[in-house]
């Protein structure tokens, strides 16, 4: 089974800080975005010259610190925080499954795949986690640790109407 | 500990959610302070804004904001499921460098093709963009003027556009970029059944005994259509899923019978399980004999390149590539009895089991077969054959028509059927399967959309590829793209496609929600409204008509394509663009604005704005005094009620998850011209392929002719080109979403860990890619998703830094036009 492997308290502190600056640094650009005529940000908007060389950063690495991160909303699958590499999950095996089954998780320290993940097409709750679920994948992303390319200005249901600008 | 660090991850996501939000919030828990009233979310139906399955979801809005959307358990296609994209549906809108006003090339304060791209007022956009469309109409004529649509476009904005183009600016020259997309698969419908579209529908997931992929990865590219082919497999030993591919991927995970082939030579294979039904007695001879047609089609009929090109000067059937000749089934038999097993092994390099096997699939008369292809088949220069040589293997075996036997086309845009295809925004077509050649056609056309005869121009316009091209060769001047990113589409675009938009002849407009390759490249750009900003209509693979209202309000000056080409049209009289002779005998129309003859002619202009209800903003509506939506839906359903298109009626649609056509007595059809499920085949008749005059669906012989370009010792290894499943076409939405951006940040080049080595090229290095027209900078991956084999190589397009259009070749399939984006050749070169 994978470690859990929890942080210490100076990388906290050192996150907290840069979502802090990193967040006033994008909303700094957001600002601007919105105003003027849009910025070149090659990944989305094309190169200055769009037909020109561009060079590559290296492949971003996927983030594999364990640590769950808080869903957007309630409905949004969560994302996979550990490394996935080299799992199977073929017609034959589901490497996935091995740590998230339910009969599992209490070895695995996993959490479980959730209800709905055992109902069926017809809303049928199944003994074992429904075929139509089969391929984790599909819903369920890594991420890596390659910075956004713009801001998003998509706010939490908690924060928009709570009468606070 | 706990404590501490339990403090802490509450302070970090509170400090990210509040710099995201620009707000300060506390970082300790509150109770709720506006009673539940605070915690309501309003909740609202529509389709997904990405690919062509038409899931439902259901979208949450709070104070004029989308804060969540999930799967739609009421709705059929996905009960309750979405995929990675379409749970992410929330945040597409809210990139931070929305496009909110019109931008325009100026220098000095006026507009100048070489200036920078400058905010202006709308009415100085469309000033300016008016006056260079009547200098282009003056000097060069109606050919001159062009638009690139989209199968993302809704139903209502794709009916517009034909209307503003055929019937106003009087220029066939509409495509959309559904060309590069579907355009073999359409060609092929019309071809065998006379009728455009499947059969068959996803009910036929559930009843299939086998499925076979041709050239399609659902699993990253249809996954909620996945989970139910995964489904019946899993929960049904007895299914078998065969998965053909020029490379291995997350598809093949769930193959009994998974095939590599080599480019191109899906066609042989195709010949060669024809020949085996055949030679094994297993032809279906009642329903051949009675349902079908034999006919063999021109051969060597060239790569759809330019005229000049060598290829095409060489090719013998390049002039009649789409014409065809009665046959018999001895004929038929005899041509495809040249693909042996023997020799079909060889060619495509798949072991003689692994054919046997998926032939054995369509032979055998008990197993239902589902069949099922996307861009393999699509983007294939010999695109059209292939769709015609698989329903083949349907016709031949009577496996068509009714539960799980169902060849079936996937599409890739949420309305390529609805909008590019039933509405009929191709540069040949109008709606309802009706094309601009038939005068009969036309004139039924003019009589609905209220226009003298005489007005709707009779020869195609020009097609996606060669619009570029005539762009490039300046015959064409104007040129208006609506929701498509085609300079990061296209193929050959360094060579084909820049040249044209920066070509000082012409002028060229951009209407997109966010600053794209495109965008950038535009004289103009629109700022636009998305998705459920605006009220629309999709159409999907299965012929289902699903509608949604607007919920929230555009950002800044957005303005829904739809109102962008209404109050465009307010600009122009019919005296400035129609003949003179027509407004002599039809003194009427004369001094009118185009707004005015196409859009308030009594149909469109005919329900009211409180038609819409109250919780509901329309902004259309609002700006043109009735309700836009309707008009328009109740117009163009003339065209397909009683022609086998009907749909229901126009509030029906905003009450159900969606509706498959042609709609019948309040009922939709789940499988045509078969009776007893589809209410056009009449009694007595069994089976009746109604679009045909004669009742007979078309069985093809056409060979297997080789790719336009293929490795050779210098370019050495074949380019593959596609989709992700984080990313959604060109990534304009999906790559502002930071968690989809996140899961897959840039494109690379999925390469055999053997073909990086044997150039010294390790895992993650920096290489170029590079073919005869262009090349790119990405890097290299031989351990993901995509398992290469040897001499070949895929890249997928959505990372506006690694144009790899650039590379890909202008080769069409000469009947559809589509290009190919699967084969061409490249080196690989360590940077």
């Amino acid at each position: 089974m994978r470690g859990q492997d929890h942080p210490g308290m100076k990388r906290f502190r050192l996150s907290v800080a840069g979502a802090l600056l990193g967040g006033m640094l994008v909303f700094a650009c957001g600002a601007i975005y919105a105003q003027n005529a849009p910025q070149i940000v090659p990944r989305v908007t094309g190169a200055a010259a769009p037909m020109g060389d561009v060079r590559t950063p290296p492949l971003a690495r996927p983030i594999v610190d364990d640590k769950r991160v808080m869903r957007n909303y309630p409905e949004q699958p969560p994302i996979i925080p550990h490394s996935i590499e080299n799992y199977q999950l073929t017609l034959k095996t589901n490497r996935c499954l091995d740590c998230h089954r339910r009969q599992y998780t209490e070895g695995s320290g996993a959490p479980m795949i959730s209800v709905t993940h055992f109902m069926d097409r017809d809303g049928q709750v199944l003994a074992d986690v429904t075929p139509r679920r089969y391929f984790c994948t599909a819903c369920h992303v890594q991420q890596t640790d390659a910075r956004p390319l713009v801001p998003s200005t998509f706010k939490d249901m908690l924060l928009v109407g709570s009468g606070k600008k | 500990m706990s404590l501490s660090r339990r403090e802490l991850l509450k302070a970090q996501a509170a400090a990210v959610a509040a710099a995201a939000a620009g707000m300060t919030v506390p970082a300790v828990a509150q109770p709720v302070a506006g009673g539940v009233g605070s915690l309501e979310i309003k909740w609202s139906k529509a389709p997904c804004r990405f690919c062509g399955t038409g899931c439902g979801v259901m979208v949450g809005v709070k104070e004029g904001k989308v804060v969540a959307t999930h799967g739609d358990t009421l709705a059929e296609v996905n009960r309750g499921l979405n995929c990675i994209k379409g749970y992410f549906l929330s945040k597409i809108m809210y990139g931070g460098d929305r496009l909110t006003t019109p931008l325009l090339r100026k220098k000095g304060g006026v507009f100048d093709k070489s200036g920078e791209l400058t905010p202006v007022s709308w009415d100085e956009a469309f000033d300016v963009m008016a006056a260079r469309a009547k200098a282009v109409l003056k000097e060069n004529g109606p050919t001159a003027i062009g638009m690139l649509g989209s199968g993302q476009w809704t139903a209502y904005e794709g009916y517009a556009a034909t209307k503003l183009m055929r019937a106003g600016f009087r220029s066939n020259n509409l495509d959309p970029n559904a060309r590069h997309c579907m355009a073999s698969a359409a060609y092929a419908f019309m071809r065998t059944f006379g009728m455009d579209e499947p059969m068959g529908c996803y009910d036929d997931f559930e009843a299939a005994d086998a499925f076979v992929l041709w050239g399609s990865n659902m699993a990253e590219m249809h996954p909620i259509l996945w989970t139910r082919l995964t489904d019946r497999r899993l929960s049904h030993p007895h299914v078998k899923v065969a998965v053909l591919s020029t490379f291995t991927h997350r598809s093949s995970d769930l193959a009994d019978i998974p095939i590599v082939f080599k480019p191109g030579t899906d066609l042989a294979i195709l010949n060669y399980i024809a020949n085996h039904i055949i030679s094994t007695g297993r032809a279906n001879q009642d329903f051949v004999k009675n349902h079908t047609a034999f006919v063999k089609g021109t051969v060597d009929i060239g790569y759809g390149l330019r005229p000049d090109h060598p290829l095409e000067v060489k090719a013998k059937g390049a002039a009649t590539a789409g014409a065809t000749q009665p046959i018999d089934f001895d004929a038929y038999a005899a041509f495809v009895k040249d693909y042996t097993l023997e020799k079909v092994s060889e060619l495509t390099g798949v072991e003689r089991g692994f054919l046997q096997e998926l032939a054995e699939l369509y032979a055998d008369p008990k197993r239902k077969v589902m069949s099922l292809w996307t861009m393999g088949f699509n983007q294939h220069v010999r695109g059209v054959w292939a769709n015609q040589l698989v329903y083949n293997l349907h016709l031949l075996t009577g496996k068509i028509s009714e539960p799980g036997n169902s060849p079936f086309s996937l599409t890739g845009q949420p309305s390529a059927c609805g909008t590019a295809r039933e509405v009929g925004t191709f540069a040949h077509r109008l709606p309802a399967d009706m094309t601009v050649t038939n005068p009969e056609h036309r004139k039924r056309t003019e009589e609905i959309w209220r226009v003298p005869h005489g007005i709707i121009p009779d020869k195609p316009g020009y097609h996606a590829v060669e619009q570029d091209r005539m762009l490039r060769d300046g015959k064409l001047n104007f040129y208006w793209i609506q929701v498509n990113n085609n300079l990061q589409a296209a193929p050959n675009s360094s060579r084909e496609t820049y040249p044209g938009y920066r070509n000082p002849d012409n002028f060229i407009v951009v209407s997109d929600a966010y600053p794209t390759v495109t965008a950038m490249a535009a004289d103009l750009v629109l700022p636009a409204a998305m998705w459920v900003e605006k009220e629309g209509m999709y159409g999907n693979a299965e012929r289902r008509t699903h509608v949604w209202r607007q919920l929230v309000n555009a950002p800044g000056d957005a303005r829904s394509d739809l109102w962008q080409m209404m109050e465009f049209s307010k600009r122009f009289t019919t005296d400035e663009v129609w003949p003179a002779q027509v407004l002599a005998d039809n003194p009427n129309y004369r001094g009118r604005t185009l707004f005015d003859a196409l859009f308030r002619n009594g149909m469109v202009d005919k329900f009211a704005t409180t038609e819409i209800p109250v919780e509901y903003e329309n902004s259309e509506a609002k700006a043109f005094g009735f309700y836009v939506q309707k008009g328009l839906f109740e117009e163009y359903a003339e065209f397909g009620r009683g022609h086998g298109h009907d749909l229901a009626p126009f509030d029906t649609y905003h009450e159900v998850r969606g509706l498959r056509w042609p709609v019948v007595n309040g009922k939709e059809t789940k499988w045509r011209y078969r009776e007893g499920l589809d209410p056009y085949v009449k009694p007595g008749k069994g089976i009746d392929f109604y679009g045909q005059p004669d009742g007979r669906a078309r069985i093809i012989a056409v060979p297997y002719e080789p790719p336009a370009e293929s490795p050779d010792k210098e370019y050495d290894i074949w380019l593959v080109t596609g989709r992700v499943l984080e990313h959604w076409h060109s990534g304009s939405m999906t790559m502002r979403v930071p968690e989809l951006y996140k899961a897959f940040p840039g494109a690379r080049v999925f390469m055999h860990a053997e073909d990086a080595r044997s150039r010294g090229i390790n895992q993650g290095a920096e290489v170029r890619v590079v073919s005869r027209r262009g090349e790119i900078r990405t890097r290299v991956d031989t351990k993901g998703r995509n398992r290469m084999p040897r001499g070949v190589v895929f890249v997928p397009w959505f990372d506006a830094s690694q144009l790899i259009n650039k590379a890909t070749l202008d080769a069409t399939d000469p009947i559809s036009k589509q290009a190919d984006f699967k084969k061409c050749a490249v080196k690989i070169i360590l940077v």
